[in-house]
């Protein structure tokens, strides 16, 4: 599986009804709560092995599959 | 004597009448516009008979919410603040146990208040604020005050899936917030950033001694607690000083490397308390501002704040524990053990609370009041009440007190104390569910909930979101064919654990 369909699945299972294809503000409309977002984070560092830090805690990151992905394989890279 | 928590706005109005006493990121209101308010909002509800009784506050979290709060106190009524995420339900609950005739919103409420199951008067804040002050009513209100009638009712998990109202009284605010202030040093040049919602008591901490002192409260924009660089920036920016946060928020920012960022740089009062603090997120807090005075606090909703403070004056090593410390001056804490008598130093034993703060009981519930408010089983002589925490803790050497675990299935969880009963409760509600148990796997964080029925995840998770506030929602569930049970056929959350452990693993394995 790819790092994208990863994400996608974590995504599908805390929202199932969202197209995750076409959204591009999850946290700004308040679609990914401050529930979700803690959740998320917890599980992309355990499945990625990643560190995720404050500097990335910014909206965009976090706004849609496709930036969530650019930025865990950013954090693998480094 | 102080009588009434009104005195504290009435002082400061005269002192600092134009400094800011509330503010957030769309209004602010000074002293004086403040107290003219709340007592614009008190002689409408006088002039509409509404008196001794629950006042709905249905409203979001702003510094005109606030206003609403002590409106209702100076109409010598109680307020009942309401949580807008809250399911419609939940609301419905609560309206019935308080039988409230009014009920107060803003304009962003308006709507969702006006489809509620509500038959009483809705009342729109802005347009109670604008009405004329009625000196002769409220001084008659005001003449009849006495310091033991209630001016909240804070509805807390009720682990019957009912939610239970605390009954707050004037006396045990004034003593917890007298107490409060000398723990934490509190003046007028206090600059409080608060996180706490307004329909939970931690406000409190912020709120009323801003008032007494002619401090300042900034009410920190909720999604600020997502980016923590954003929100270290935030305080900084309004130079706040004063934080009484739950420890969540505290790691939200400790845990990602914010520090390698930006550092709060007014920040030197920090309470913290609902929940354990890693000792390792603590320790970097207290690296970075070694200056600062870090404290961490204990008490329920049902002694009115904080019962207990521990001074946290040096770093700890990986595996202790910080202790809740010491019962605040004029509060007495009892360790009763199961049969009855006080245990010793060393001993576990449950933590009961003695003294003014102790609050009237669960508003329109007798019998769950009963159960948790008692007869001091040390004193035979007279009648005396205590309240039972469910709590269990022991003094440690140095005459600290250490918390060790609950008695029942009462969690905190994203800082927010939840029964699990009323999660299991509500989701027997949903028809297809046969039976269900929650457990929570403390060092995830994670409510897992188990059950049997013929319902996939997804819609049952639909159902619940209507059911239950957002932070109550499970984050696993795992459906069965039965649920397992121990030899005496209660249900088995030992292996629960297992088995979610279990199921764990192999999805680790599989990926």
């Amino acid at each position: 599986m790819s790092t994208r369909e990863t994400i996608l699945d974590i995504l599908e299972e805390m929202h199932s009804d969202v197209d995750y294809d076409t959204e591009d503000k999850l946290v700004t409309n308040k679609i990914l709560d401050s529930f979700d977002l803690v959740s998320l984070v917890t599980e992309l560092s355990d499945e990625f092995d990643i560190q995720i830090t404050a500097k990335d805690f910014v909206e965009e990151n976090f706004n849609s599959l496709d930036t969530l992905t650019a930025m865990v394989e950013r954090l693998m890279e480094e | 004597m102080q009588s009434n928590v009104l005195e504290y706005i009435e002082e400061t109005v005269t002192r600092v009448p134009d400094k800011v006493a509330f503010a957030d990121d769309k209004e602010q209101l000074t002293f004086s516009a403040f107290y003219h308010g709340a007592r614009a909002i008190g002689s409408c509800l006088a002039a509409r008979g509404i008196y001794k009784e629950a006042v709905l506050i249905y409203m979001e979290k702003s510094p005109s919410a606030i206003q609403a709060f002590f409106g209702t106190i100076y109409g010598g009524c109680y307020y009942v603040p309401l949580d807008e995420e809250m399911p419609a339900r939940r609301i419905d609950l609560i309206i019935e146990s308080t039988r409230a005739r009014v009920l107060i919103c803003d304009e962003d409420t308006r709507e969702k208040a006006e489809k509620l199951n509500f038959e009483g008067e809705i009342l729109l804040a802005s347009e109670l604020v604008q009405t004329a002050e009625d000196a002769v009513a409220l001084g008659r209100i005001r003449d009849n005050a006495i310091d033991t009638d209630p001016i909240y009712v804070l509805f807390t998990s009720g682990s019957t899936g009912v939610p239970k109202g605390v009954v707050g009284h004037h006396r045990g605010v004034i003593d917890y917030i007298d107490q409060l202030s000398d723990v934490l040093e509190l003046d007028e040049n206090t600059v409080f950033g608060n996180q706490a919602p307004l329909y939970f008591d931690a406000c409190m901490k912020e709120m009323y001694p801003t008032m007494k002192y002619g401090a300042t409260t900034y009410l920190i924009p909720k999604q600020l607690f997502l980016f923590p660089i954003k929100l270290v920036e935030y305080l900084n920016e309004h130079k706040i000083n004063t934080v009484c946060w739950v420890v969540s928020a505290l790691t939200m920012i400790s845990a990602f490397g914010t520090f390698d960022e930006v550092v709060p740089e007014y920040l030197h009062t920090i309470a913290f308390g609902s929940e354990v603090f890693p000792i390792k997120q603590f320790n970097l807090w207290k690296e970075t501002l070694p200056e600062a005075k870090f404290t961490n606090l204990y008490g329920p909703t049902e002694c009115t704040g904080m019962s207990c403070y521990y001074h946290a004056e040096h770093t700890f090593e990986i595996g202790d524990v910080i202790p809740i410390g010491k019962p605040f001056h004029n509060t007495e804490i009892l360790l009763i053990k199961e049969d009855g008598t006080e245990a010793e130093p060393g001993e576990e034993g449950e933590i009961c609370i003695r003294g003014t703060c102790v609050t009237h009981g669960y508003y329109n519930n007798p019998e769950k009041t009963a159960e948790v408010f008692v007869q001091n089983p040390l004193n035979p002589y007279y009648p005396e009440r205590i309240y039972k925490t469910g709590d269990i803790g022991k003094w440690n050497g140095q005459g600290e007190l250490l918390f060790i675990s609950r008695k029942d299935y009462q969690i905190k969880h994203m800082g927010h104390r939840i029964e699990l009963g009323e999660i299991d409760a509500n989701v027997t509600l949903v028809e297809e569910v046969k039976t269900c148990c929650s457990i929570y796997m403390k060092e995830e964080g994670k409510i897992v909930l188990f059950y049997v029925g013929d319902i996939d995840k997804r819609s049952l998770t639909k159902a619940l979101k209507e059911k239950l506030p957002r932070y109550m929602l499970p984050n696993v569930m795992i459906a069965l064919e039965q649920l397992p049970l121990t030899a005496n056929g209660k249900m088995n959350r030992l292996e629960m654990e297992n088995i979610y452990t279990q199921q764990k693993e192999s999805r680790r394995k599989k990926s």
